[in-house]
């Protein structure tokens, strides 16, 4: 399993390969890559910043890893997760899943991608024609979280 | 105790990082709220809607009643945002 928390941006290929090298028991492998949007609800974002918590960041990334391989058959894992500035097409965050068989795979990487969002310390701020915006949690994420629990 | 604040708690408050003596009489989350809210207008304005506000103690989410004691790290922060 694999957790980073870090400024730069990541290559997606490279990091499937990393994870799955020598591996010779998965049969399916599914990935979700978060990225900037030049919008959020009305307003056009020209930027994003995310700020977060270093320290409890990693673990509680490490204990989201862990739950999702508690409740799934998956045989690797991995989320990679930025922080600071970035604009809009940039990617945010990476979870990979990996599993003999594709359901689990499917699953698990849907999982790590809604407790994340609600479970682990970030915070974005936009930058807005109005200034710069804390976006503020969304009652749908909370629900995406409750269907898992 | 160490105490962090982090997004538009730290704005409002004004303070990233800061070590401060546990109060007198302060044993849960709940006091030390109570006690910070009165240091200042802009610790006041951050912690004016409780149900905004979220808390970890060493690292490790926690509820409003959880207790703390000196030597613990405690931060707050609004609802995560991350993803």
């Amino acid at each position: 399993m694999v957790v980073r928390v870090q400024r730069d941006d990541f290559d997606i290929g490279r990091e499937m390969d990393a994870l799955l090298a020598g591996r010779r028991d998965i049969g399916g492998v599914a990935s979700f890559t978060g990225l900037v949007r030049a919008f959020s609800d009305a307003r056009n974002v020209g930027a994003l910043t995310l700020e977060h918590y270093p320290g409890m960041t990693e673990k509680a990334l490490a204990a989201i890893e862990a739950e999702a391989r508690e409740r799934f058959d998956i045989q690797a894992s991995l989320i990679v997760h930025r922080f600071g500035r970035m604009e809009p097409g940039e990617r945010i965050v990476l979870v990979i899943a990996a599993s003999a068989h594709r359901g689990e795979a499917f699953r698990a990487a849907e999982f790590l991608m809604d407790w994340l969002k609600t479970k682990a310390p970030f915070w974005k701020s936009e930058e807005t024609p109005d200034g710069p915006q804390w976006v503020e949690a969304r009652a749908a994420d909370d629900n995406a979280v409750e269907r898992w629990s | 105790m160490k105490l962090l604040y982090f997004a538009w708690i730290r704005e409002r408050t004004g303070i990233h990082e800061e070590t401060w003596p546990l109060p007198d009489g302060v044993t849960s989350l709940r006091d030390l709220v109570a006690a910070l809210a009165a240091r200042g207008p802009g610790f006041a304005h951050a912690f004016a809607d409780l149900k905004q506000v979220r808390a970890a103690v060493n690292q490790e989410t926690a509820k409003l009643d959880d207790p703390v004691s000196e030597g613990d790290e405690v931060a707050f922060f609004p609802p995560m945002t991350g993803g």
